[in-house]
């Protein structure tokens, strides 16, 4: 999970303004439970990762997270006791004793999963087309030592990667092929104290503990940063507006209420566009 | 600028000093290279310099250290910074931030400049190291060299009065590491910059010093100009000698030279260079260079070219072999390389040549994308870092008894392998990969085995492959390390962008470069195909004594 420059209209985008962006998608699917809605920002995640030239890494991170999706989509109606429309009669079902199916269970499991799925594809762009320098200079006037760990856990995470895969090389090339995973994932760890000591002994002489604190000129600001900035704040100011009032509304106990009528469809559609709208203008993307 | 007064140190836990009572100064705008075997204390001394010892990495701490007139025991390493810039070995570890800007303006904005004097600053340090191209470039896509450099620039951004280095090249392709040496010594000249450059191959970096100090077992033991530290290794130090200094002093010529341009100017004083039109060197090859089974000579060798031409059956045989990423550039190019059973090798080439992803083929670690590899047997394979394949608490967990006997670590048995040395590391992870089977491998490829040891350890390391390939297998060794590659091998193959571009006898091969030379070979102008100084000195005695005949 590397940061790469590319070509691309949020690349260009300053990390505030296409941050924002990402920020912007993530809240208004954690505020929605309409599956229409909740579509139409997935749509927009992941037209937005094809506009920033990361869909491939996305839809592996999709593969990953659509698993965790329906295991919480599954999960829910068996350990929910609400609803009214019995679908199914499990009957007796260890662990969960006298298991019945419902509809509104199983409607509300599966929204709470497309939800998960946004917000995680929300963030998976954002780690690979907001870049991480700019995010710790924005947030290390508020809390410095957090950031930079934030930002150097981050920056671990290729190199125990790197790290690990050096290992299984390592392993597969025993003679007597004998060293058990466990022995592995313990060599692994060490080496990741000792990566972390050499990282902080780096931070040491770069001088990080003097506790001087100034900042380089950062980017100046672009057309594609008006773009993201005015993009973030109208998702935003849609789910707001949608909210206030009612629309898209989304009852799932004690039964369904999940009205789909034009204001719902619009309403999507209006998180698709202005959400992509700002990668229509390719001008001065080049890295 | 820097002083050591009585210093000694003991690392916590250990059980002797690192440093024992040392006690030097380096004056402004000196360069001067500390020398010593592995475990001598010369990254201590670095460590010290900068304050990571004693408030890093603890321990008990005796002695003052004063950089730049700040006393280590009461400035820590973060306050040392705005004088001395460090640079460590690992590059991947020396880098925190995402893109090479954000990496040289990291130091600065620490010590609170001003935006305006942070672009200064970054740009500046990227212009003096050539780096500039870079600035928005993100360092995971960095080359090992251009990590370095970088590295390198985010040390020196702010222009500190001394830079502290601790074998920076070790990691580096013999290109690159000259460049890196030879850019220091431009920063030293133009800039006055204060260097203190730890380094194992000190032919790379004698000619750019003004100073030695070379350290055994944590003391110092000698202190002096380069060439009065040469006469002093001669006598006290014989593996610190470098190739240019022995093969003059077995050949009986004095001074001992610096460097390549010293000795050249040694023998033409003694009229031993054909430019002095005297009586050139001889040129016919040296006795004993009949490549026999042991030797690594010329002539039959060259039947191992082109594959298949001999009738002996293939150790290992590359045919046609090519890798290509998906989406990217071609890493291997239609690689066709055979190694016969007892066959020493050594692959050759700049980083990202190819090399390692050849001997992961070799290993079937990857799959070509195109033509084949085929081996007689098993193939034991010694990735980079040895530490890789120490998984174990015990040395004893590691290898069979039979396979540490014959990596001469049977009496180890019980100690942790961290605590080994760096030569006995890697023996010990050879003999993880050999394991104890009766029948040796049909081929045993390394890769990069040299990095960080010390001449002893890379001799020894040479008696064991060549007992491997005594034994019956080819061995295969990726090496940057030319003084390495012609004690060991008796064929050289250059790789260049994934494919060979050059593939002979050792002496063809490393006799007739500038880079991928030895330094006798590039004293002598590759002159009888000598390569190492006891056969440069041979030749240089038969010349005289040629002379000398009327």
């Amino acid at each position: 999970m590397i940061y790469e420059r590319r070509a691309s209209p949020m690349h260009a985008a300053r990390a505030a303004a296409s941050g924002a962006w990402c920020v912007a998608l993530a809240g208004a699917a954690l505020a929605f439970h309409h599956p229409v809605v909740l579509g139409a920002l997935l749509v927009a995640v992941l037209g937005g990762a094809a506009g920033a030239r990361v869909g491939g890494e996305v839809v592996r991170i999709l593969r990953f997270a659509l698993p965790f999706a329906l295991f919480v989509a599954l999960i829910n109606p068996l350990i929910s006791r609400n609803g009214l429309t019995v679908i199914a009669r499990l009957g007796e079902v260890p662990p969960f004793g006298e298991l019945d199916i419902t509809l509104e269970a199983l409607a509300y499991g599966a929204t709470f999963g497309l939800r998960l799925l946004v917000v995680v594809l929300a963030f998976a762009v954002a780690t690979y087309a907001v870049d991480p320098d700019e995010v710790l200079r924005l947030f290390r006037r508020v809390s410095f030592r957090s950031a930079l760990t934030a930002a150097l856990a981050v920056r671990l995470v290729p190199v125990l990667h790197s790290d690990a895969r050096r290992l299984a090389e390592a392993r597969r090339c025993r003679a007597d092929g004998e060293a058990s995973r466990m022995a592995v994932l313990r060599a692994v760890t060490a080496g990741a104290l000792d990566r972390a000591t050499d990282v902080a002994a780096t931070l040491e002489v770069r001088g990080y503990a003097t506790g001087g604190r100034s900042q380089a000129a950062g980017r100046p600001r672009s057309r594609h940063d008006r773009w993201f900035m005015a993009s973030a704040a109208a998702v935003v100011a849609l789910a707001v507006g949608a909210k206030a009032g009612g629309i898209a509304a989304f009852q799932a106990f004690p039964s369904l209420e999940m009205p789909v009528g034009a204001a719902e469809l619009v309403l999507a559609a209006a998180f698709v566009v202005v959400a992509l709208l700002p990668f229509l203008d390719r001008r001065g993307i080049a890295p | 600028m820097i002083s050591f007064d009585r210093v000694t140190y003991t690392y916590a836990g250990a059980s002797s000093p690192a440093l024992v009572d040392v006690s030097f100064a380096v004056e402004p705008g000196e360069f001067v290279v500390v020398a010593g075997l592995s475990g001598s204390g010369k990254s201590t001394v670095v460590r010290a310099a900068c304050g990571l010892v004693p408030h890093f990495h603890g321990g008990e701490f005796g002695g003052r250290v004063v950089v730049e007139g700040l006393d280590t025991r009461e400035h820590g390493p973060g306050e040392i910074a705005a004088v001395a810039g460090t640079l460590a070995q690992d590059p991947e570890t020396q880098v925190v931030l995402g893109t090479v800007r954000a990496e040289l303006a990291f130091p600065l904005e620490n010590r609170g400049h001003g935006a305006a004097a942070i672009a200064r600053g970054v740009e500046e340090a990227a212009l003096a190291l050539g780096i500039a191209h870079l600035l928005d470039r993100q360092t995971s896509t960095l080359s090992g060299g251009e990590l370095q450099r970088v590295a390198l620039a985010g040390a020196l951004a702010g222009r500190p009065q001394v830079v502290l280095l601790d074998e920076p090249t070790s990691q580096l392709d013999p290109v690159a590491g000259d460049e890196l040496v030879w850019l220091l010594r431009r920063l030293n000249e133009e800039w006055g910059t204060t260097v203190v450059l730890v380094e194992h191959r000190l032919e790379r970096c004698l000619p750019a010093a003004d100073r030695v100090l070379a350290f055994d077992r944590g003391r110092l033991g000698c202190d002096a100009p380069p060439r009065a530290f040469l006469e002093w290794a001669a006598a006290e130090a014989p593996p610190l000698e470098t190739p240019a200094a022995r093969l003059l002093a077995r050949a009986g010529l004095r001074p001992p030279p610096t460097g390549v341009k010293e000795a050249r100017a040694t023998l033409r004083a003694h009229g031993l260079l054909p430019d002095e039109g005297v009586r050139p060197l001889e040129s016919t090859p040296l006795k004993g260079s009949d490549p026999g089974p042991g030797g690594r000579g010329r002539g039959p060798l060259r039947r191992l070219l082109g594959g298949g031409r001999s009738a002996e059956p293939a150790a290992l045989r590359f045919d046609g072999v090519w890798h290509e990423l998906k989406g990217g550039r071609a890493l291997l190019r239609g690689v066709d390389l055979v190694l016969r059973p007892g066959e020493r090798v050594a692959l050759v080439g700049r980083n990202g040549a190819g090399k390692s992803t050849l001997l992961r083929h070799a290993a079937g670690l990857l799959q070509p994308t195109r033509g084949t590899v085929e081996a007689a047997g098993r193939v034991a394979l010694l990735l980079q870092n040895p530490n890789d394949y120490l998984l174990h608490e015990r040395v004893g967990d590691e290898a069979p008894a039979a396979a540490r006997a014959a990596a001469g670590l049977d009496v180890a048995e019980d100690r942790h392998p961290r605590d080994l040395s760096g030569g006995e590391r890697e023996r010990l992870a050879l003999a993880v990969v050999l394991g104890a089977d009766a029948s040796p491998p049909a081929a045993v490829c390394l890769d990069e085995p040299t990095r960080g040891l010390d001449r002893a350890a890379k001799d020894e390391l040479a008696a064991r492959l060549r007992g491997l390939a005594d034994a019956g297998s080819a061995v295969l060794v990726a090496v940057h390390d030319p003084e390495f590659a012609a004690v060991f091998a008796e064929r050289v193959v250059l790789l260049a962008d994934g494919r060979p571009i050059a593939d002979g006898s050792t002496s063809d091969v490393l006799a007739g470069g500038w880079y991928f030379a030895t330094e006798t070979a590039r004293v002598l102008g590759g002159a009888g195909g000598a390569l190492l100084p006891d056969e440069g000195a041979d030749l240089l005695l038969r010349t005289t004594t040629a002379q000398m005949t009327p």
